[in-house]
């Protein structure tokens, strides 16, 4: 059996549904990151907020972002932000201010933030308002190979000088005192 | 019921504006938040609101599609690289400091 095109009572369809729940889970996450007191809470929060994202890159037809998404960021960013948290974590600083003092302003700036790229999207009138289609990953591969050889080269030396200056910043001195 | 919400998941528009939105929820963070790691991870969010800015619009230009995917790649890794780097002096400022919190690092202000 097939599924109805929309779902009944409701009158959208099945991929509508699911935009709609993963960017309640990105915005509810996000937001959660944000103003959440416990600072693990935040960083566990993080993951499902990563999670959503790679849930709307499969939505917009680019599962191997999705798939770099939930390797890079759950897999690794959200691992090394949880350990650093463990490791700077006191008992004093869930207890003490979360937020600076100029946390008002900083909320309202945010929102009209939002207000402002929200208004300039909706009144541009956007070329090529195609569906969304599906990237192969052969064309991605040939372009990524192709295009921008350059650009991934510089990357590789990039993570190859950020885990050395990595290693060397977190590294303790020799002789230092714990 | 609610047949207005159909087709939401094929319109930029709305991917744009959840964009902007998660953007300036990171903004907020980085300007609000007192822990460094907290701030550090505010801009992992506005870096995943502008990758899914570049996946939705090559998602909706057919030509730009593999362009969009490398360069949203490109930035997954940069963004490793930084969070490497980010976390690595928030662990060293640590242990000279004792405090996880930026609003004490005022050595160079006296």
């Amino acid at each position: 059996m097939t599924l109805p095109s929309t779902i009944p009572l409701l009158g959208f369809g099945w991929n509508d549904l699911l935009f709609l729940v993963f960017a309640a889970l990105m915005v509810i996450s996000g937001l959660a990151v944000v103003l959440q007191r416990d600072i693990l809470r935040s960083g566990l929060s993080m993951i499902f907020c990563f999670a959503a994202l790679a849930g709307l890159y499969v939505l917009l037809g680019t599962p191997v972002v999705a798939g770099a998404q939930v390797l890079v960021y759950i897999g690794a960013i959200s691992v090394l932000v949880l350990f650093a948290i463990m490791l700077t974590q006191t008992k004093v600083a869930p207890r003490a201010l979360v937020f600076q003092t100029q946390a008002l302003p900083a909320g309202i700036a945010a929102v009209i933030l939002a207000l402002l790229i929200g208004l300039t999207v909706v009144s541009t009138a956007w070329p090529a308002q195609a569906a969304a289609t599906a990237v192969q990953a052969a064309d991605l591969a040939t372009k990524l190979f192709s295009a921008y050889t350059l650009p991934f080269e510089i990357v590789s030396v990039l993570l190859l000088a950020a885990v050395v200056g990595g290693v060397f910043l977190a590294k303790r001195e020799r002789g230092e005192a714990e | 019921m609610l047949s207005f919400l159909n087709g939401i998941s094929q319109n930029l528009d709305t991917y744009l504006v959840l964009s902007g939105i998660l953007f300036a929820i990171g903004s907020f963070g980085f300007l609000a938040r007192r822990n460094a790691i907290s701030m550090l991870m505010s801009i992992e969010l506005m870096v995943n609101a502008v990758n899914l800015a570049f996946i939705a619009f090559g998602a909706f230009s057919p030509a730009l599609a593999a362009d969009a995917s490398s360069i949203a790649l490109i930035v997954i890794a940069s963004a490793a690289a930084e969070a490497t780097v980010g976390l690595a002096i928030v662990i060293a400022i640590y242990r000279n400091k004792k405090t996880p919190l930026v609003d004490e690092y005022d050595a160079m202000r006296q």
